[in-house]
C-alpha cells in the first residue's frame, strides 16, 4: 500500500534530519493566570469570566438546584428538554419533574444510537442539559466527558444548553485539573471545554451567538 | 502546488494598494486584532515567560518529532483512530478520497482548515464531483464568492457586511438582502445545521496531537468544528506532521499562547479533545475516525538548524496582524495559501525559492512579526536567510529553487564592492569620487526604482577619514 511506503520514507527522512540536536532552552515557570486556594474565589472567577461573554450562571443549593431549573424553564416557556436518564442528573431531573409536569417542558431521554433520533434532535428539542466533570476557573470554562449516558450531541445542537457544575471540582487552571484527575492516564473519546455559548465575529467582528452551537450557555453552579 | 496563474507579486500588490475598500476593511480589522491581543498580554514579563515557555515546548517537540510521531500513531491507533501518511498534498487528496469513496459519500462538512487549504482539497474534490462545504462562517462566505482566504484566522475579513449580504442575497437560495449581521448569522445557522445533520463525513484540521494520549485537539469559537467532528458518521482530521506535543502538559501553555495571539481570548468558546471513535454502547460520535499525516516538504524543513524553526508555528496569525506590509496588501496579494510573515518565509521553503522566493522580499525587517510571535520564531532572520539563499551558489544554499536571483551585473558590483573595502588606496580613491561625483549618479535602473520613492541620500563633499584626519577627535 502507498501509504505504507509514505510512511517509512517520512519516518526515514525525520529520523535523518539530525532534529535531535535542536536546542531546547530552559523555560522559566509558566505563570499563574489565577491561584487560589478557596472554593469562593474560584466560583466568584469563573461566574465573572464566563458571565462576560454572555454565559448565564446560577449558584445554586447542591439539594434544590431542581428547583432552579424547573424556575428557568417556565420563565423561558421551553417545550421540550433532553436528558440522560441513567446520567447523574437523571434521577433527580425525573423526581422533580412528577409535579407541574403539564408545565414543564416534556422530557425527551436520549437513549437510542444518533441514527434513528437526528432527525428529531436536530428539529425538535430546545433544551439539551448536561453533568459536568469539573470547571476552570482562570479562563472560565466548564468541563465535559461526554458518555454514554449523557452523549456528545446533547451539549451543541439543542439551542439551549444548561451545564450542573459542582462548586469543589472546580480547579484552578486546566493544568492543575489534568494532573489532579490524572488525565493523562487515559482520555475519554471526547472531552470539551465549554466557556460561553457559540459565537462567532467573522462578519467586521460584529459578535453574534448562537452561530451553530448553542444559543444560550446556562451554568448551574451546586454549592 | 497549483496556482493557475502565473504568481505576480509586484502586479498583485498594486492591485491591492489600489483597491481602498480593502484597504480600509484591512485596516479596522487588524487594528481590532492588536487591541484585542494586547488586553490579554496585559503583562509584559509573564507573556515572555510563556513565549519562553511555548518556545521551549515546541522546539522539544521538533527534537524528538519522528519518535513522537510514531508515539501518536501508536496510540491512536490503539485507541481506534486509523492514521495515514502522505508525503505529499496529491497522496493527502487521494487517502481522503478513498475513505469519501468507501462510505459512498457526495459531500463533506469542512471545519477550518489550513492544510486542506494547502491540499487545495475543495478543488480536488470538485474534480471529483463531491461537494465540500465550508462550515466556518468566514470559510462559508468567501466558498460561496469563489474566493480563498485572505487570512489564517478571519478567513474573510476582507469582505464588510454590505459585501457579506450580497454574497447570500446572489447565491443563496430565497434569500434577502440584508446588511444585519445577527440576520446574516442566522441565515448561514439555517443552512449549514441541513447539512450537519445529512452528511456522512466531516473533515476538522488539528490545533495540536498529543502523543502521550492520542489526542486530536481543536480550538473553535463557533461549534461547526464540533458538529464536524460529531456528527457525521466518519471524521476525518488532517494535520501538519509538526503539530503533534509529546504530553497533555505541554497544551495548557501553548493553548494560552495560541488563543491570545490568535483572538485575543484567554479561551475559545469550545476546546474539543477527541481521543476515540464512539465506543460500544456510545450513542453518537462518528463510528470512524482517521488522521491523515501530512509532510508536503516539513521533512525538509526539519533538516536545517535553522530553518526547522519554521515548524514551531502555531497558526495563529498574529505575525499577519502585525506585519506592516500584509495589513496594507492582505493575504490574497501574497498569491499563496499562507499569506503574511509566515506565509514569505514557508511557502518559499514548500515550493522553492525559484518559485515563491519573491514573497521574502515583502518585508521592511522592522521586526514586528519576530517580537509578537507567541513561539518566538526569528522570522526577520528566517526572511534575511531566505533572501542570502535567492544569491547564494549551489552547494551553499539548502532550500531548493536556490540561487534564482544571481546574476552577473550583482556579482560584479558585490565583488567591486569588496575589493574597494579591502585595498586601502582603491577605498580612498572611491569614497573621494563618491564625495565630488555623488550627486551627479545617473536616476537608471535601480538607483531610479529607489530614489522614486524615497529621497536620495546626499553624499558628503568631505568623507569621515579625511575629516576627523583635518579636524581632529574630540574624544569627550
Amino acid at each position: 500500500m502507498s501509504s505504507r511506503t509514505a510512511r517509512e520514507r517520512i519516518l526515514a527522512r525525520l529520523h535523518s534530519s539530525g532534529a535531535e540536536q535542536t536546542e531546547v532552552p530552559e523555560a522559566p515557570p509558566v505563570p499563574a493566570l489565577f491561584l487560589s486556594a478557596e472554593r469562593e474565589e474560584k466560583v466568584q472567577r469563573l461566574t465573572e469570566l464566563m458571565t462576560a461573554i454572555r454565559t448565564e450562571v446560577h449558584i445554586v443549593e447542591a439539594d434544590t438546584w431542581q428547583e432552579k431549573l424547573k424556575e428557568l424553564a417556565l420563565d423561558k416557556g421551553w417545550k421540550s428538554m433532553l436528558y440522560g436518564p441513567k446520567g447523574p442528573l437523571g434521577p433527580e431531573i425525573e423526581a422533580a419533574w412528577s409535579s407541574q409536569a403539564d408545565k414543564l417542558p416534556e422530557l425527551t431521554a436520549y437513549t437510542q444510537p444518533i441514527e434513528s433520533f437526528k432527525k428529531a434532535l436536530f428539529s425538535s428539542i430546545d433544551v439539551g442539559i448536561t453533568s459536568t466533570v469539573g470547571g476552570v476557573a482562570d479562563t472560565g470554562a466548564v468541563v465535559l466527558w461526554p458518555t454514554a449516558e449523557e452523549p456528545r450531541l446533547m451539549s451543541l445542537v439543542p439551542p439551549v444548553h444548561v451545564a450542573v457544575l459542582d462548586a469543589d471540582r472546580i480547579h484552578n487552571s486546566l493544568a492543575e485539573m489534568m494532573t489532579a484527575e490524572n488525565w493523562s492516564r487515559g482520555m475519554p473519546s471526547n472531552a470539551l471545554l465549554i466557556s460561553g455559548p457559540s459565537k462567532t465575529a467573522d462578519i467586521e467582528f460584529t459578535l453574534v451567538f448562537g452561530v451553530h452551537g448553542p444559543k444560550e450557555l446556562i451554568v448551574l453552579i451546586r454549592k | 502546488m497549483g496556482n493557475e496563474k502565473r504568481f505576480d507579486f509586484e502586479r498583485n500588490i498594486d492591485g491591492a494598494l489600489a483597491d481602498g475598500q480593502l484597504r480600509k476593511n484591512l485596516r479596522n480589522a487588524m487594528d481590532i486584532l492588536v487591541d484585542k491581543r494586547k488586553a490579554v498580554f496585559t503583562d509584559a514579563e509573564d507573556l515572555e515567560a510563556l513565549r519562553a515557555a511555548g518556545n521551549a515546548i515546541k522546539r522539544r517537540a521538533l527534537q524528538n518529532l519522528p519518535n513522537l510521531l510514531e508515539q501518536l500513531e501508536a496510540n491512536c491507533t490503539k485507541n481506534g483512530i486509523q492514521v495515514h501518511w502522505a508525503e505529499d498534498t496529491a497522496q493527502a487528496n487521494d487517502i481522503f478520497l478513498d475513505i469519501m469513496h468507501k462510505h459512498d459519500a457526495s459531500a463533506v462538512v469542512k471545519g477550518k482548515s489550513m492544510v486542506s487549504e494547502e491540499m487545495h482539497l475543495n478543488r480536488f474534490l470538485a474534480q471529483q464531483g463531491i461537494d465540500a462545504v465550508e462550515t466556518d462562517l468566514g470559510e462559508f462566505i468567501i466558498q460561496l464568492n469563489g474566493e480563498t482566504p485572505s487570512h489564517i484566522i478571519v478567513p474573510a475579513i476582507h469582505k464588510n457586511k454590505d459585501e457579506v449580504a450580497t454574497i447570500f442575497h446572489e447565491k443563496l437560495a430565497d434569500t434577502p438582502y440584508t446588511e444585519n449581521v445577527d440576520e446574516l448569522t442566522a441565515i448561514a445557522r439555517k443552512n449549514l445545521r441541513e447539512r450537519f445533520s445529512t452528511a456522512k463525513v466531516g473533515l476538522s484540521g488539528v490545533n495540536f496531537a498529543i502523543a502521550e494520549t492520542g489526542t486530536l485537539l481543536l480550538v473553535e469559537n463557533e461549534g461547526n468544528g464540533r458538529m464536524c467532528t460529531t456528527a457525521p458518521d466518519v471524521h476525518v482530521a488532517v494535520m501538519g506532521l509538526e503539530k503533534v506535543v509529546e504530553t497533555l502538559s505541554d497544551v495548557p501553555p501553548l493553548l494560552r499562547l495560541l488563543t491570545g495571539s490568535a483572538t485575543g481570548q484567554v479561551i475559545t468558546t469550545y476546546v474539543n479533545m477527541i481521543t476515540s471513535p464512539r465506543k460500544t454502547h456510545e450513542k453518537d460520535g462518528p463510528k470512524e475516525v482517521h488522521l491523515i499525516l501530512l509532510d508536503n516538504g516539513r521533512s525538509e524543513i526539519l533538516a536545517d538548524p535553522e530553518l526547522r524553526q519554521t515548524l514551531l508555528c502555531l497558526r495563529c496569525g498574529t505575525c499577519l496582524n502585525h506585519c506592516p506590509v500584509y495589513v496594507r496588501i492582505g493575504g490574497h496579494a501574497y498569491g499563496h495559501v499562507y499569506p503574511g510573515p509566515i506565509g514569505k518565509i514557508l511557502t518559499p521553503q514548500m515550493e522553492g525559492l525559484d518559485k515563491a522566493g519573491t514573497l521574502v522580499t515583502a518585508s521592511s525587517l522592522c521586526g514586528a512579526c519576530g517580537e509578537v510571535c507567541p513561539v518566538k520564531i526569528p522570522i526577520p532572520d528566517l526572511i534575511r536567510r531566505l533572501r542570502n539563499e535567492s544569491y547564494d551558489e549551489e552547494g551553499n544554499a539548502v532550500v531548493s529553487g536556490a540561487g534564482y536571483k544571481r546574476n552577473l551585473a550583482e556579482t560584479m558590483t558585490w565583488k567591486g564592492w569588496e575589493l574597494t573595502n579591502t585595498t586601502p588606496m582603491l577605498n580612498r580613491w572611491g569614497t573621494r569620487m563618491a564625495g565630488t561625483m555623488g550627486k551627479n549618479l545617473p536616476k537608471i535602473g535601480a538607483l531610479k526604482k529607489w530614489t522614486c520613492v524615497r529621497a536620495t541620500p546626499k553624499i558628503a563633499r568631505c568623507n569621515l577619514h579625511d575629516r576627523a584626519l583635518k579636524e581632529g577627535v574630540n574624544h569627550e
